[in-house]
């Protein structure tokens, strides 16, 4: 039986690692289905997490906090596109000074505000989101399988991770089944087959990067109101990269890019299990080494051993309409 | 949306290489004052100390040149790459290897003849730091990863290896702290120190040193290599249009594997100016962001030597003034200094192009207007 609730445990953070994973990835599927490059995800997540423990501290609601950060993301979105679509400056330029802009305002403020080591104040009860037990799951827990998978897998996470893996069925929704998706998806195919068709090509990219800015923030309200209690210093470490690994991974489409999170989620689940643990034959991994792990798997997946992958067409390219 | 439509051929060379430039500079510059003043700081009062620090005496002086050193290698490391059109956000991994290199040499060389040694480690820094920049290189023109995701991931791997390497490996055991023990001082470079003794100015310590000069040798080569050679041209032909650079028999796989190396090598040789010149051993940590200021001095200078030496030291400016003003003032972090970079990459970089045909437009006017007069 601590075999079953090993592996019980294990599901359960993968996840929960996997959240902001899944909300950057759907984000990034609409920027670059539209042909907008979207490195900035990490730095937009960065920005939601402050943003969102910010806004909780003061106006002492979680929801309150994650409004003000779906706005501030969608703003950051709105200035890449202002750089990148309207300007057509270079779009992975936008991206970086977006991402550095972001690693050195959010920090340099905290510290302003609250004090030399660049932390929020630690948010109550009140102030962040709770774990939330779904029905029955504590008499339902002695059951053998069922209540493993009911009590200690599917209940007792964070709203962020229900509503993460609910956004995947609605973006395919969205992306495929709709004509908003299928103009989405001409734009950033051949942007001026669309522009023939008498559909605004920069509209729709603006749409997109909204879209994309609201997700994204779900993604950092989820990492500094949920499972942790304030915002630290670079606290995204690097997820905007991963999610955008997994979803170039997974062909730009929703489900795809599901598992390949769901993937980096687990590295990182079993990563942290790792730690401190002697293997046989191998002994103990330094736990340095075990933490780069899902770095690894990045370039390892991103290097394409399992097919490669076919970017939209029009990707980083800014529109230019002819005269 | 802005429909000026202006002959390039008209605008004067000093319009877009200095006017704009400067024009985006300064809007940086005024969006980071807002900053400080949102932080709870005069940001009068923070360029005043920004100038007195860096300028106002000797000692600050040497600090702000030992920064230049740092950020002509890494300014210069993305310039060569991005002339291929590439993205190398790695320079801060690449950095870091390349201190490896520097260190590995010189502790197990020191025997050598002391010049034979410098010679030998600044080589060990540029293969190290190459061979960090090799694998994101392959990567992107075999199998299509793309390079900026690459490079961000092997400078979090860098990391790690390197703080695994100091706590495990290579950490000097009668400290506690991870680092490594000091190199012996005869191959140490010679500090500003030790030349301002023979002409006579005594200062107390100052982190510059030769590694200096060797940043403006780099300049020298890159300008040469880039814009004077053959290869430089092939890459350059990759960069602007891969597909009429194959019909033109130019493979872009070499290209871009050579651009990526000599990036990476170039900064590695961070490494010269920090363990061989100032600290002499390995701290966790060491290239301290310079390789992502890299991008900044290298968009603000336009990608050209020339434009790099001077985007370079208004980045020595502002990391030793800046160092003044979080001493100075308590709400400034040295991260509002990265939150400038970040502007600066913006408005000379993503939107360059902001203000540049109204300005142009502007001056080729004016000066039509005096020709015809």
């Amino acid at each position: 039986m601590e075999f079953l609730s090993d592996i019980a445990s294990l599901i359960n953070s993968t996840l929960r690692i996997s959240t902001p994973l899944v909300f950057a990835a759907m984000a990034g599927i609409f920027a670059e289905r539209s042909g907008v490059i979207d490195f900035s995800l990490e730095g937009k997540m960065l920005m939601a997490a402050f943003v969102a423990a910010v806004g909780s501290y003061y106006l002492g609601n979680p929801w309150l906090g994650l409004l003000l950060a779906i706005i501030v993301c969608v703003c950051l979105s709105m200035l890449h596109g202002f750089a990148s679509v309207t300007h057509k400056g270079d779009q992975v330029v936008s991206c970086v000074a977006i991402n550095i802009l972001i690693i050195g305002l959010t920090t340099a403020l905290a510290a302003a505000w609250f004090g030399q080591a660049g932390l929020t104040p630690t948010l109550n009860e009140d102030q962040r989101f709770l774990e939330i037990h779904l029905p029955f799951s504590d008499a339902l827990r002695d059951i053998p399988v069922i209540g493993t998978l009911y009590s200690d897998i599917l209940s007792g996470h964070y709203v962020f991770v229900y509503l993460a893996y609910l956004s995947v069925p609605l973006v395919f929704w969205i992306v495929f089944k709709t004509s908003f998706g299928l103009r989405l998806r001409a734009v950033g195919e051949n942007p001026s087959a669309v522009d023939t068709a008498g559909i605004n090509v920069f509209t729709m990219r603006y749409k997109a990067l909204a879209i994309n800015g609201v997700l994204i923030a779900f993604a950092g309200a989820h990492l500094s109101t949920a499972v942790n209690a304030n915002f630290f210093r670079e606290m995204s470490a690097g997820r905007g990269y991963l999610a955008l690994a997994a979803m170039i991974f997974g062909k730009w489409h929703p489900k795809t890019a599901l598992i390949a999170c769901l993937l980096f989620g687990f590295t990182d689940a079993l990563q942290i299990r790792l730690q401190g643990v002697e293997l046989p034959a191998i002994g103990e991994i330094p736990v340095q080494l075990i933490q780069a792990i899902p770095y690894v798997l990045t370039v390892v997946l991103l290097a394409g051993f399992v097919g490669k992958a076919i970017a939209p067409n029009a990707i980083g390219q800014p529109y230019i309409k002819e005269r | 949306m802005s429909n000026i439509v202006v002959d390039k051929s008209k605008v004067p060379w000093w319009v877009s290489n200095v006017i704009v430039p400067l024009v985006n500079l300064t809007l940086a510059l005024l969006v980071s004052g807002l900053f400080v003043f949102i932080a709870g700081e005069n940001p009068i009062e923070a360029v005043k100390l920004i100038i007195y620090g860096s300028f106002g005496y000797i000692q600050g002086f040497a600090y702000t040149l030992y920064y230049t050193t740092n950020f002509i290698f890494t300014g210069l490391a993305f310039a060569v790459a991005f002339h291929c059109r590439l993205f190398n956000i790695g320079g801060e991994g690449q950095a870091y290897i390349g201190g490896l290199g520097v260190f590995l040499v010189a502790i197990n060389l020191s025997f050598l003849p002391v010049p034979i040694v410098w010679l030998l480690a600044i080589f060990g820094a540029f293969l190290f730091g190459a061979a960090w920049a090799y694998i994101p290189a392959y990567l992107q023109s075999k199998r299509g990863s793309h390079v900026v995701i690459t490079t961000i991931m092997f400078n979090f791997i860098a990391s790690s290896l390197m703080i695994f390497l100091l706590v495990d490996v290579i950490r000097d055991t009668n400290q506690m702290a991870p680092h490594t023990v000091k190199l012996p001082e005869e191959i140490w470079l010679p500090s500003f120190e030790a030349f301002s003794g023979i002409l006579g100015i005594k200062i107390r310590y100052s982190p510059l040193n030769l590694t200096f000069l060797l940043a403006i040798a780099s300049l020298f080569f890159v300008w040469f290599l880039v814009w004077k050679t053959k290869w430089g041209y092939e890459m350059r032909a990759v960069g602007h249009n891969t597909q009429a650079a194959i019909y033109a028999g130019i493979s872009p796989h070499k290209n871009i594997i050579i651009a990526m190396c000599i990036s990476g090598g170039l900064a590695g040789l961070l490494g010269v100016n920090e363990i061989l010149g100032v600290s002499h051993k390995i701290q966790a940590g060491f290239p301290a962001g310079y390789g992502f200021t890299g991008i900044a001095v290298a968009l603000m200078g336009r990608n050209h030597p020339i434009g790099i030496l001077p985007a370079a030291f208004l980045f020595g400016i502002l990391y030793q003034g800046g160092s003044e003003v979080t001493f100075e003032m308590p709400n400034i972090t040295r991260y509002m200094f990265v939150a400038v970079q970040g502007l600066i990459i913006l408005f000379s970089g993503a939107l360059e192009n902001l203000f540049r045909p109204q300005i142009e437009s502007f001056f080729v006017r004016r000066l039509n207007r005096e020709v015809n007069v």
